[in-house]
């Protein structure tokens, strides 16, 4: 057996809510993946299967229970505080008021961002060379925010606010980006918008990433390799070249197969047009 | 004239001097997202030891230094129920409030000190610049604290942690995941505050000749109020414009209660005034977003 080289690796991940409670709930139950370098992993699963959860676990959110391990690039962040764990995570969430600080300006968050992984001093926050990164980052995605380093961020609309967010998120090059449902709140033309500026900045960079999405037809169409979750667990874990020919029923197929159970999560097959 | 001069010149001193109170109100309420109520038990706590080590013969720059040391530690003990016992913030502010006051008299030895025979710093300033130890004099003293501490919060809150800081009570949740300890931002600036708080504690105890156990309660209250009434004259948007006008508000404030006192209000009316004053500014934003059928969410209760 060959032995390649993993970014990321989830050993024996089990978290488990409320326990010792009658709200006891097991939301990951022994999750083992390993995630390669420059993977670009589409996560689908019904609600409570455990998919926001478990990005919470690689963003040091929470710890999982004892015996679990996550290692990104040999070293073991499992008992790291999540402020500690941003050094290698990247995230962008669904709710744009999540990713940007909204009495700030567009500098001004792009300098937190900017300063990920770096000893905060009493120098300025702001100066002449970050203005520069910064409008060099923004001038890409079309929206004319390079133009607008002064506004405050609570002026912005919801979509410029989550490509902020993901500029943000992807800046300084964490080891691995989370794509938490992140155009899940966006009307269709700003989804799309942010959606293949996502896709363009996670080639562009080689950037690992996580995408947690409801849209089974969005799992299909990117990224190299496709989990599926259920109540917990990994049900399905395929590679390119397996979900290269799949249609959204055979993932439903595949589903139903993986769990033993009938599919009837509508909010799922809703989504897929 | 003349009372229209005296007016002016108390109202200039106590807006600067009180004007630190606001500021350090202003760093938790609205720099952190973090409603301290500790300001009660440390202003009157930079009174005590500042007081308590001048009677002792110590030298009042050094006094009013541990005054400010003193305001710290306070606000240091109320971020640390919030952050690493994870209490409530306003609970955790009230207890602190509750335990500075058994703290002081602890310090203090009694419940009033008088300063009068005492050195102060300001005694010091008069001797330096041979005036008498006036009104006047006051005033100058408070133009170069007050310049120098708004000069560095100013500088501080433009630096790479100033802006965290700022991030953190802007949006906790974004800046942990961008690799900021929410906990270290949320203890440095409440510390700060305090510290600024007592620092006016220690001043005011040594300007008006004696510090009294009792002289923090409501403080709070009319920090909140010299806020509010600075956003509210001047508007400001930016960082520095911020400083100022909080200080401009507390002058404001200041005016306010001196034309109040001066046309026979009783003082020990005072503290209820400016309750219904806070009260009254917090309440019009939501009567003017109910008469535009609005929704308003109902207010945070824990």
């Amino acid at each position: 057996m060959s032995e390649q080289q993993s970014l990321l690796q989830l050993k024996g991940i089990t978290k488990i809510f409320s326990r010792g409670t009658v709200d006891e709930v097991t939301a990951l139950d022994n999750i083992n993946v390993d995630v390669n370098s420059e993977d670009f992993i589409t996560i689908i699963g019904s609600n409570g299967a455990g998919k926001t959860t478990l990005l919470n676990i690689v963003a040091g959110v929470y710890p999982p229970e004892r015996g679990g391990k996550i290692i990104i690039n040999g070293n073991d962040i499992t008992n790291l505080s999540e402020y500690k764990h941003a050094r290698y995570v990247g995230r962008v969430y669904q709710d744009p008021h999540i990713g940007t600080a909204t009495k700030m300006t567009v500098e001004e968050n792009l300098a937190i961002a900017i300063m990920r992984g770096k000893t905060r001093g009493l120098r300025a926050a702001t100066n002449r060379q970050r203005r520069e990164l910064s409008r060099s980052v923004l001038a890409p995605l079309g929206l004319g925010l390079e133009n607008r380093l002064n506004a405050l961020v609570g002026t912005l609309s919801g979509g410029q606010r989550q490509a902020l967010a993901l500029v943000m998120a992807t800046m300084s090059k964490p080891a691995i980006l989370l794509l938490d449902e992140h155009i899940a709140t966006l009307d269709p033309k700003t989804a799309q918008i942010v959606l293949e500026l996502s896709e363009t900045i996670v080639t562009q960079e080689k950037m690992t990433t996580l995408m947690v999405t409801h849209n089974m037809e969005l799992a299909l169409r990117y990224g190299n390799r496709l989990i599926m979750m259920h109540e917990g667990r990994v049900v399905v874990d395929m590679n390119q070249e397996q979900k290269a020919n799949l249609t959204v029923n055979d993932l439903v197929i595949a589903f139903e197969r993986a769990s033993g159970k009938k599919f009837d999560d509508d909010s799922i097959l809703l989504h897929h047009n | 004239m003349d009372f229209f001069t005296s007016l002016m010149s108390t109202s200039v001193y106590e807006g600067l001097v009180y004007g630190f109170v606001a500021i350090g109100v202003y760093f938790t309420f609205r720099v952190l997202s973090f409603p301290d109520l500790t300001v009660d038990g440390s202003f009157p706590l930079g009174g005590a030891v500042a007081a308590i080590l001048i009677i002792n013969g110590a030298n009042p720059w050094l006094a009013t230094l541990a005054a400010l040391a003193a305001g710290v530690c306070a606000g240091l003990g109320t971020a640390l129920l919030n952050t690493k016992l994870r209490i409530n913030a306003l609970l955790a502010g009230i207890l602190m409030m509750v335990a500075l006051y058994s703290i002081n008299l602890m310090i203090m030895g009694r419940s009033n000190i008088p300063l009068l025979r005492e050195v102060t710093i300001f005694d010091h300033v008069a001797q330096a610049l041979g005036m008498r130890a006036d009104i006047n004099l006051s005033i100058i003293v408070m133009v170069v604290f007050s310049a120098v501490t708004l000069f560095v919060l100013n500088w501080f809150l433009h630096s790479e942690i100033g802006l965290a800081l700022r991030a953190t009570g802007d949006n906790e949740q974004m800046v942990r995941g961008l690799g900021t300890d929410t906990n270290m931002t949320t203890i440095l600036g409440v510390s700060i505050s305090n510290g600024l708080v007592a620092l006016s504690g220690a001043l005011v105890a040594q300007n008006q000749g004696f510090t009294d156990v009792g002289m923090g309660i409501g403080m709070i209250v009319m920090g909140l109020a010299s806020v509010i009434i600075g956003e509210g004259i001047f508007r400001p948007r930016k960082i520095t414009t911020i400083l100022l006008a909080v200080v401009g508000g507390t002058f404001a404030y200041r005016l306010f209660i001196g034309i109040a006192l001066r046309l026979g209000l009783p003082p020990t009316n005072l503290k209820l005034i400016t309750a219904v004053l806070v009260i009254v500014a917090l309440a019009i934003p939501y009567i003017r977003k109910k008469i535009r059928h609005e929704w308003v969410p109902p207010a945070v209760r824990m």
